[in-house]
């Protein structure tokens, strides 16, 4: 929805919050997934939580919330709880303030003392954090704090361990210390957030003591909007492809009518400058697993001849698809995404010209399409939008661009084969699959996030409870990793079997999920003879899968089939039941790779 | 502005604000006179007001707002 989109109208989104969440409610209906969430508030979070709640509605995640009373965050957190242990929150958001920090030191305090009191903060938040992973398995967000709003000594404040801004900065350096040596544990940064706002106005005090609101209201919005972007990042939401038109949006000016030696990029000009500062920070995005495409009314001659000048930051080996013709760039887009095998839901389109993205707009629902309007601020509207807000960065993310380009290897060589068998064995292919290992498990969570085509149940995992079915007696777990000629693709596939609580014979396949980009490699067939030897050693007969059709994953509807299962029931919605009789004679089902041969990095 | 004026757009925001059409101010209207019109509310009409009427009230003297009318009187006086 437009209204919730960065660049937004807070005071707008305030005003009108009964009506916006009517309409995103009616918008969504039946496409959400639903999350509960716990809000510890430090002060009021009443706003908060109503802002929260509509940006999340719009990243199609239907929340329900626990929160507690004013200033309540420590007794509910850091203590047994009944009301929340019924409430099992999936996220508890801890909400707090400078005003939460009671004491700070004076000028009269040794070192150690106020060494001391830093450490009293730190101590008290990190011994609720530790209460509420332990108790809870969620994933927690916690605010870091802003800076006071005035300053005692002055600039000095900074820099004398007494100084309020100097606490503020040593202690949340300490969060961040947390943050990165905990899973499941994000901070959300305040600081800058304030600092972005205007903390004059952020941290308003008219707010506090007429309401207990830490945060000016008119600034609850950005708190929120941040909030919620961690929370989708979480759950797999985030935008994968950034699609790029050229003219007037990656360099200035027309290459096919001004030659490529007169567009504006390099060092040259000011607005030659902005637009290279823009390439570069697109750039940057491919060290997080952020594929570059591009989307422009040219011919292609012209389009690479701009890419190819030696000032261009950005060059031709960057994108992973380039597609500069006259077609309708919502027909390049989609076309695109099948190449890529992603949904026009994964991109961001970015086009200077408005007629452009109102094309989009209404041909390609679900592709964010962010309203840039002058090449110097190009970089603070895709910025501030959070579409790849980062929550993990996996080693697969920093190599995403190559593993997409050995992708287009791969089809140039199959085109080259008649018979696809052959293709297959000429692509040497290595698969590593085994039970649930330390080392890949934030990478199997995010893909139980990420998945949504080829999964069966799509059912959303977090890192805490893949870690609960690796260590489950009851469960088989299988991760699978494919390699070949070309490269490595990574951790491709997840399946989780559960052992009947009664049959102990029966074996109930909860997930199983497969990453688009091994589409067609006989993957799957290779988990399905691991998965069965590793059945047929649990004593295991039999076998069922499950299928629950989505908007996304028609592609599976038959897949038990092909595996070889029968279906058993079916509703009227879709939703399958498959069962498989298993014996020893299980005939493996694939051949053109070779598995778990090579050495284990496991 | 004339009073009339003031209510005119009042009486929109606090719809919007309340998501309620049928609302209507007076000078005697208090809070507990309209549904949804609670203490949580309150901050939200007061900053959608503030936006509206583009100026900012003071502490002092919204705490001591009796009625709308008295709310419409601080309008009418951040406009002089």
């Amino acid at each position: 929805m437009k209204e919730l989109e960065y660049p937004f109208d807070a005071e707008a989104i305030l005003k009108k919050k009964k009506s916006l969440k009517r309409e995103l409610l009616e918008a969504g209906e039946g496409r959400f997934i639903e999350k509960k969430i716990a809000i510890l508030g430090g002060q009021t979070t009443q706003n908060i939580k109503l802002m929260l709640e509509l940006f999340l509605l719009n990243q199609g995640i239907k929340p329900s919330f626990y929160e507690t009373e004013f200033n309540q965050y420590y007794e509910a957190g850091a203590f047994p709880n009944p009301e929340l242990e019924a409430f099992a929150p999936d996220v508890v958001y801890v909400c707090t303030c400078i005003r939460n920090i009671t004491a700070f030191p004076s000028l009269a305090d040794g070192e150690e003392t106020v060494s001391q009191m830093r450490n009293a903060v730190i101590d008290r938040f990190a011994g609720m954090w530790q209460y509420i992973a332990e108790h809870y398995h969620c994933t927690i967000i916690q605010n870091n704090f802003e800076y006071p709003y005035f300053r005692l000594m002055g600039n000095k404040e900074a820099t004398d361990i007494h100084g309020r801004v100097n606490f503020v900065t040593t202690v949340n350096s300490a969060f961040a210390e947390y943050a990165r040596t905990h899973e499941n544990f994000y901070i959300c940064d305040v600081n800058y957030i304030s600092a972005s706002y205007g903390l004059e106005k952020w941290a308003d005090p008219f707010y506090w003591h007429m309401y207990k609101y830490a945060v000016a209201v008119p600034a609850i919005p950005y708190l929120s909007f941040n909030v919620a972007n961690i929370i989708k990042s979480v759950y797999g939401k985030n935008k994968k492809v950034l699609n790029l038109d050229l003219d007037n949006t990656l360099w200035g000016g027309i290459v096919g009518d001004d030659g490529a030696e007169n567009i504006e990029i390099g060092q040259e000009t000011s607005m030659a400058q902005a637009y290279s500062e823009f390439q570069e920070y697109l750039r940057l995005h491919k060290q997080l697993g952020v594929l570059l495409t591009i989307n422009s009314k040219n011919e292609e001659e012209n389009a690479l001849s701009g890419l190819a000048r030696p000032d261009s930051v950005l060059k031709k080996d960057d994108f992973v698809c380039i597609k500069a013709n006259w077609e309708p760039k919502s027909m390049n887009l989609q076309a695109t995404a099948q190449e890529l095998n992603l949904l026009p839901e994964s991109f961001v389109f970015v086009d200077d010209n408005p007629a452009e993205r109102a094309i989009i707009e209404g041909q390609l629902p679900g592709v964010a399409i962010p309203e840039i309007e002058r090449v110097e601020h190009y970089v603070n509207v895709l910025d501030k939008s959070g579409f790849f807000e980062t929550t993990s960065v996996s080693k697969d993310d920093l190599k995403r661009t190559e593993m997409y380009q050995e992708n287009a290897k791969r089809n140039q060589l199959m085109a080259s084969f008649a018979d696809y068998d052959e293709y297959l064995r000429s692509l040497e292919m290595k698969a590593e699959i085994q039970a649930f290992a330390p080392m890949y498990l934030s990478r199997i969570a995010q893909l139980t996030n990420k998945s949504n085509q080829f999964n069966l149940t799509t059912k959303r995992y977090s890192q805490a409870e893949i870690e609960e079915a690796a260590v489950d007696p009851e469960r088989i777990t299988l991760y699978g990793k494919l390699g070949d000629r070309f490269g490595d693709n990574g951790v491709v596939s997840v399946v989780i079997g559960r052992i009947d609580g009664e049959r102990k014979d029966e074996l109930h396949i909860e997930l199983w999920l497969m990453s688009c980009r091994v589409l067609k490699r006989n993957m799957e067939f290779a988990m399905m003879d691991v998965f069965a030897e590793k059945a047929l050693e649990r004593g295991i007969r039999k076998i069922f899968g499950y299928y629950y059709p989505t908007a996304k994953n028609a592609m599976v509807k038959e897949f038990y089939g092909h595996q070889g299962f029968s279906k058993v029931k079916e509703d009227d919605d879709g939703n399958a039941i498959w069962e498989f009789d298993l014996d020893e004679n299980y005939q493996n089902k694939q051949t053109v790779i070779a598995v778990n041969e090579g050495p284990s990095e496991a | 502005m004339t009073r009339e004026e003031v209510y005119e757009r009042l009486n929109q925001v606090v719809r919007e604000v309340l998501d309620d059409e049928d609302i209507e101010l007076h000078d005697e209207t208090v809070a507990d006179d309209v549904e949804g019109w609670d203490s949580f509310e309150h901050i939200n009409i007061i900053v959608a007001v503030e936006e509206e009427f583009g100026f900012k009230f003071p502490m002092g003297k919204t705490i001591k707002m009796k009625n709308v009318g008295e709310m419409v009187d601080l309008i009418l006086e951040s406009g002089k």
